[in-house]
C-alpha cells in the first residue's frame, strides 16, 4: 500500500476516514452547543410549555441511547415520515442532539449557580429577561460550563465511531474495511485507538486554553 | 405507518434480547466495580510501578471509543488468538474494563474525601494497608459514592446496544434482524427506543432514591 514500515503502512488508508470523523465531530459539536443552550435556557423558562419541551427533549435524547437513536432516525423515521436524511447528516444531528441533552443539564446547572442577587440586580436595572440572560447571567455562567463541555466534546468524538454502523466511512469503518481485507486486527485497531486518543487529547487541550482565556481577570471561580 | 400486528410479532424477540442486554450490563458492572477499585487503590500507591500503569490505562481507555475497543478485542481474538471468548463474553469483558476506568475515578474521589486523620489513625494502630482499606477507609468511602456508581451503571446500560456490532444477540440486534427479515424497522426500533427510555428513567429514579438514602445515612 505504501513504503512505510508496518503498522504505519496502514495509515494512509485509515486517514481517509479521519476527515469524516473530524467533520462529524465539528458538526455535532455545533449542534450540541446550540441544543444545550436552547434547551438549557428553556428548562429555566417561566413558560411551562417550554419547560416541558425541554424535559421531553432531555429524557428522550439522553434515555434512548446514542446507537438506538442513530438507527431510529436512519432506518425507522423514513418509514414514518418519508423524510430520508443521508447518513452523515443523520450522524451529525443525532449525535449532536444526544450530547446536547447532556449539555442542556450542564447549562441549566450553570445558570442555577449564578447568585440570585445578579438576577435581582438585573431586574432592578429594568433589563428584559433576554437582556438579563445575554448580558448578566450568561457571561458569568459560561466559565463553569467550559470544563464539563470539554468532557462532553470528548464523549461526542468517541460517539462519532457509531456512524460507522450506518454506513458512514469514518475512521472506524475504514479500519473495519481494512481488517476484512488484511486481518491485521491488532495493528489496525491499535492504531485507531491511538488516533482517537490523540484527537481526545487535542480537544482537552483546546478546552484548557478556553478555560484559561475565560478566567482572565476574574478573582473567583476559575478552575478549582 | 404504525402497524400493531408487527409489534406483537417482534415483541418476543425483543424481550429475549433485553434479557441478554441486562445480562451483559450485570456482568460488566460486577467487573467494573471490582477492577475500578483496583485501579483507584493502585493510583494511590506510593510505588510508581503501580500508580503509573493504573493512570495510563484509565486515561487511555476513557479517551477512546468503546466501539473501537470492542472491535479491537473481538477481531484480535479471531485473527490473532483464534476464537477465544464468545461474543457475549467479549462484550462483558470490554464493557467491564471500559467502565472500570470511570468507576476508578468515582472511587478515587470517594477515597480523597476521607479525612487524613483516618489514614493516620489506622497507621497509629499499626494496621496493614489491606486492613486500613478493609476496616477503616472503604466502610466510610463506599456509601456516599454509591449514587455515582449507579450513574455509571445507567451509562453502561445505554452503551450496551453497541454489543450488537460484535454479533451479540442483544435487544438492538434482535430488532435489526427482524427489520432485515421483514423490511420493517419502525416498530422494532421504536419499541427498543421506548423500552430504553423507560429503563433509564427507572434507573435514574432508583439512583435518586439511593442518593437521598445515603445522604440521610451520612448526615
Amino acid at each position: 500500500m505504501s513504503n512505510l514500515p508496518p503498522p504505519f503502512d496502514l495509515l494512509p488508508f485509515l486517514l481517509q476516514g479521519l476527515y469524516i470523523t473530524v467533520i462529524i465531530t465539528l458538526g455535532g459539536c455545533a449542534v450540541a452547543i446550540f441544543m444545550s443552550v436552547l434547551f438549557g435556557a428553556w428548562s429555566k423558562s417561566t413558560d411551562p410549555i417550554l419547560r416541558w419541551l425541554s424535559a421531553i427533549y432531555i429524557t428522550v435524547f439522553r434515555g434512548a441511547s446514542a446507537l438506538i437513536l442513530l438507527y431510529w432516525f436512519y432506518f425507522a423515521m423514513p418509514e414514518l415520515t418519508n423524510i430520508r436524511l443521508d447518513a452523515i447528516t443523520t450522524g451529525i444531528l443525532v449525535l449532536g442532539a444526544n450530547v446536547g441533552a447532556y449539555g442542556a443539564e450542564v447549562v441549566r446547572a450553570s445558570l442555577e449557580a449564578v447568585p440570585k442577587g445578579q438576577y435581582q440586580a438585573a431586574a432592578a436595572l429594568n433589563l428584559s429577561r433576554w437582556q438579563t440572560l445575554r448580558y448578566i447571567i450568561f457571561p458569568q455562567a459560561i466559565l463553569s460550563m467550559i470544563p464539563p463541555f470539554g468532557n462532553l466534546m470528548i464523549e461526542l468524538l468517541k460517539g462519532t465511531a457509531l456512524v460507522s454502523t450506518i454506513t458512514v466511512t469514518d475512521l472506524t469503518l475504514q479500519g473495519k474495511f481494512l481488517r476484512d481485507d488484511t486481518h491485521r486486527s491488532f495493528e489496525i485497531f491499535g492504531l485507531l485507538l491511538l488516533i482517537y486518543f490523540v484527537l481526545s487529547m487535542t480537544i482537552s487541550a483546546v478546552f484548557r486554553v478556553l478555560e484559561h482565556r475565560h478566567s482572565q481577570g476574574r478573582d473567583y471561580g476559575g478552575g478549582n | 405507518m404504525w402497524k400493531w400486528d408487527v409489534v406483537w410479532q417482534v415483541m418476543p424477540d425483543i424481550l429475549s434480547g433485553l434479557v441478554v442486554t441486562l445480562e451483559a450490563v450485570a456482568g460488566g458492572m460486577v467487573l467494573a466495580l471490582v477492577l475500578g477499585l483496583l485501579w483507584a487503590v493502585m493510583r494511590r500507591s506510593k510505588s510508581h510501578y503501580l500508580s503509573w500503569p493504573a493512570w495510563a490505562v484509565v486515561e487511555f481507555v476513557r479517551s477512546t471509543p468503546l466501539l473501537v475497543q470492542l472491535f479491537f478485542v473481538y477481531y484480535v481474538m479471531i485473527d490473532v488468538v483464534g476464537r477465544g471468548f464468545s461474543p457475549l463474553m467479549t462484550g462483558i469483558l470490554v464493557l467491564g474494563v471500559h467502565y472500570s476506568c470511570y468507576t476508578a475515578e468515582v472511587y478515587r474521589a470517594g477515597l480523597d474525601g476521607i479525612a487524613r486523620g483516618q489514614w493516620n489513625a489506622a497507621k497509629a494502630l499499626n494496621l496493614t494497608p489491606y486492613q486500613t482499606y478493609r476496616y477503616v477507609i472503604l466502610p466510610q468511602a463506599i456509601p456516599p459514592i454509591l449514587p455515582n456508581l449507579g450513574n455509571y451503571l445507567i451509562a453502561m446500560l445505554k452503551e450496551a446496544p453497541l454489543l450488537s456490532t460484535i454479533t451479540v444477540l442483544e435487544i438492538l440486534n434482535e430488532a435489526k434482524i427482524f427489520g432485515n427479515e421483514h423490511y420493517r424497522y419502525l416498530e422494532p426500533l421504536t419499541i427498543v427506543g421506548v423500552l430504553f427510555i423507560l429503563l433509564s428513567l427507572l434507573a435514574g429514579l432508583s439512583v435518586e432514591w439511593l442518593r437521598k438514602r445515603t445522604a440521610a445515612m451520612t448526615s
